[in-house]
């Protein structure tokens, strides 16, 4: 019997080369994302079971070119791949090259033979080289690179088995070397190489070339590789250009020896074709903004029914763990504190699925490059780049994954702006409270019709949201410096059919972010929130009971009546409801009581909390046990005037708050690790609350 | 300066840093280019290289030089 054995490989190729499709493939369901240690970018690690005695851990890199990154995603890789110490690095490599293209793809493989990594070459999409009319000698190819070499078709699983019996095989690097030093370089290399201990030259190469994205090295170690740069006169940019022109050379060399036939000119006549309506002047803009609206319908119509579910099955398990469990703390706990806090998070899923599954098609399919590529120079004028499209959509489901997904801009300022204006995106979790004011104050009318008028108003909040977005972007364009270049020189990919097990996949990975990133912190606040709510200085908190029953001795109340009214004196005399009293007089020019003071803290970690809140609080005048929120809320008198409580005035004030305020600890919590520090994740919560504060007083002082 | 549909050679580049990432992407000298189309305003625009379509910006595409 063999020993069980276990590889680890990494897979790596440039963008869109079908790296993600060939990771499904092998690993299916069984795949975890992790973090990488020390930084947030998502490790996306799978198992899979080559043979009977030898597993393998396969781990996805973000795809890249070279070894010289520039974006935080391509860095990691340089990390994994070059970090031999590291828990990442692998036994071996494999190389998915798009075999339409196969010249700038073959350009990372020579560096990675360099380096030593014994590698395998997949050449993917086999399929479309065939429709190309190109011919490829594979076995030459696999003899002038050294290095074995498989023709796989990742979308439909072609291939994929012999990739498998291949990788068992890998055994030594490729003994070809292309990386040839100039004169001058050969002795820093040889110091270099003696003095980390190095294997092979072009190691040393890269520790020159780049000691500042090779994380693993020791402060003292990049003080000496400068001051062996400085001795032997080394200019970084100079050799990495000659190096990349030298190694085309090879490359060609390579490619002029196994192409038997050429690819024809014109295979990609449809694909144009449908270029050229989608970049067209005025239907390229008129498509996408349809696209935006479709998802936008989708996301609002779809995911009501499956959230209306999920409402009622965790009411309903509130309900029965009120039967179930003996009456305490640690009932009221669970009932009022843990089962909503979870029923919170869960929610959200639809709507985030559908908005991911959206993007993921549009990914899949080549149209959100068009997108990248239509939008650029509109979002430059803002401060921002057209990569920053994905993540501002994407701040319409939950801004958690919309920040993360900044990592694919490479300028830190772009990247900064996007991050600091997404949270001004209006997200669904801001949608109830939306939809609940509204309700409250714009009448239920049709206009034209056909159009409602509440339909036009909570559109004309997302509008606000967006146009205040693309404002503060433009605010921190003029205050934040940077002398860093913006690239936007990206390969646009061949409109292809979505392959629907990656988008069911990206679905899956983007719901389970979510549920894991927010679900910790927002279990933790409603617990805080819980007790802040539930408890109070004891005197008062125990004399509830007997006070109610004073006040309302003439009312003849029914038992749950009295029970309302007793957990709405408690609420106004726990802590919660002492902070929303003593925030009154700064609230008070808002159009606001300390009720909704209550309410503005408990939503303060997640602006959700809101509605619940409001709820509980008005428990109070309702005689009715039946009533809906919305009634309660239209019944509340204002003491002052006599009049109803929430007057549009109040409304509005109350929306636009919860329009441009933060309210959201796990966004925080985000930008915090996205930007390494307090800095701009504090910045972003004072500017979002003085907005809000500023905006709802004009609004209020307006209107009244 | 090139218009849509017109193709050329390219024969270096003016901008040392950025050349880099290009000549990674594929931008050799000698390597024929074609310009496929821009985007609405103008910028970006589109190329086509060696059968790859790869949008740049203006100013990126303004640091290849071409030979007609």
């Amino acid at each position: 019997m063999a020993q069980p054995r276990k590889l680890k490989i990494a897979l790596v190729g440039k963008p869109n080369a079908g790296k993600s499709s060939l990771f499904n493939r092998l690993t299916g369901l069984n795949q975890k994302i992790g973090n990488f240690p020390g930084i947030t970018v998502d490790k996306r690690v799978g198992f899979c079971q080559l043979n009977e005695t030898t597993s393998a851990e396969i781990i996805d890199l973000p795809g890249i070119y070279s070894l010289y990154p520039r974006t935080l995603d391509e860095k990691i890789v340089v990390d994994v791949l070059t970090d031999k110490k590291g828990e990442n690095y692998p036994d071996l490599v494999a190389v998915i090259a798009d075999a339409t293209n196969l010249k700038n793809c073959l350009l990372l493989l020579t560096q990675l033979m360099d380096l030593g990594h014994p590698v395998i070459l997949a050449l993917n999409m086999m399929d479309l080289a065939a429709k190309s009319g190109l011919g490829l000698d594979i076995k030459k190819l696999a003899s002038q690179l050294d290095v074995p070499v498989v023709m796989i078709n990742a979308r439909q699983g072609l291939g994929v088995e012999d990739f498998k019996k291949q990788l068992l095989k890998v055994g030594h690097a490729s003994d070809k070397k292309v990386f040839q030093p100039e004169s001058g370089v050969v002795a820093a290399l040889d110091e270099i190489r003696k003095h980390f201990g190095l294997a092979t030259e072009y190691e040393a190469f890269q520790y020159l070339q780049q000691p500042d994205n090779l994380p693993f090295l020791k402060p003292e170690d990049r003080t000496y590789l400068r001051e062996v740069a400085i001795r032997h006169q080394f200019f970084p940019h100079k050799y990495q250009g000659a190096e990349t022109i030298h190694r085309y050379g090879f490359i060609q060399s390579v490619l002029d020896a196994v192409i038997i036939k050429s690819a024809r000119q014109d295979w990609k006549g449809v694909s144009n074709g449908i270029d050229r309506v989608l970049t067209h002047r005025v239907w390229g803009y008129l498509i996408f903004f349809t696209v935006l609206f479709l998802i936008f319908q989708s996301v609002f119509a779809l995911a009501q029914i499956p959230m209306d579910a999920i409402d009622r099955g965790f009411a309903g398990l509130s309900t029965y763990l009120s039967k179930r469990l003996p009456e305490g703390p640690l009932f009221e706990l669970f009932h009022s504190g843990i089962v909503p806090g979870i029923g919170g998070i869960i929610i959200f899923i639809p709507q985030i699925a559908i908005l991911f599954a959206f993007i993921a098609i549009l990914e899949e399919s080549g149209y959100m490059s068009r997108v990248v590529f239509l939008m650029d120079k509109v979002m430059r004028t803002v401060g921002m780049s057209g990569r920053s499209v994905v993540p501002l959509m994407s701040g319409l489901a939950c801004a958690i994954p919309a920040i993360m997904a900044t990592r694919t801009i490479d300028n830190w300022k772009d990247r900064l702006i996007t991050i600091f204006v997404t949270p001004l995106m209006s997200c669904s979790a801001r949608l109830p409270v939306f939809t609940i004011l509204v309700a409250l104050i714009v009448p239920h009318r049709q206009v034209l019709g056909l159009i409602s008028l509440q339909g036009v108003a909570l559109m004309g909040l997302y509008v606000i949201g967006f146009v205040m977005a693309l404002l503060s972007a433009l605010l921190m364009k003029a205050i934040v410096k940077s002398t860093e270049r913006s690239y936007l020189i990206m390969e646009m990919p061949t409109y292809r059919m979505p392959k629907w097990s990656n988008v069911g996949l990206t679905i899956l990975e983007k719901t389970k972010t979510f549920v894991l990133q927010a679900g910790k912190i927002i279990i933790a606040i409603s617990i805080i929130l819980w007790v802040l709510a539930s408890y109070g200085p004891k005197e008062v908190m125990e004399q509830a009971r007997q006070v109610v029953k004073e006040q309302t001795k003439d009312l003849n109340l029914s038992e749950n009546e009295f029970e309302n009214r007793v957990a709405a004196y408690k609420l106004e005399h726990s802590y919660a409801g002492t902070i929303g009293k003593a925030m009154e007089p700064a609230i008070r020019p808002l159009g606001f009581d300390w009720k909704i003071g209550i309410a503005l803290v408990t939503s303060f970690a997640a602006r959700e909390v809101f509605v619940s809140t409001i709820a509980t609080i008005y428990s109070l005048g309702s005689n009715d046990d039946s009533a809906t929120i919305k009634d309660r809320m239209k019944d509340e008198i204002n003491p002052e005037t006599g009049g109803p409580r929430y007057t549009p005035a109040v409304g509005f004030s109350l929306l636009v708050f919860y329009l441009f305020a933060m309210q959201c600890m796990s966004t925080l919590a985000v930008v915090y690790r996205e930007t390494k520090g307090w800095k701009w994740p504090l910045l972003q919560l004072a500017y979002m609350t003085v907005l809000a504060y500023t905006s709802a007083l004009i609004v209020y002082q307006v209107l009244s | 300066m090139m218009k849509a549909g017109e193709s050329a050679v390219i024969s270096g580049f003016t901008d040392e840093q950025l050349s880099i990432k290009l000549l990674e992407m594929g931008f050799l000298p000698g390597t024929p280019i074609r310009f496929n189309f821009s985007a609405p305003f103008g910028d970006p625009i589109c190329v086509n290289l060696s059968g790859m379509d790869i949008s740049l910006r203006l100013d990126e595409a303004a640091t290849i030089s071409i030979l007609d």
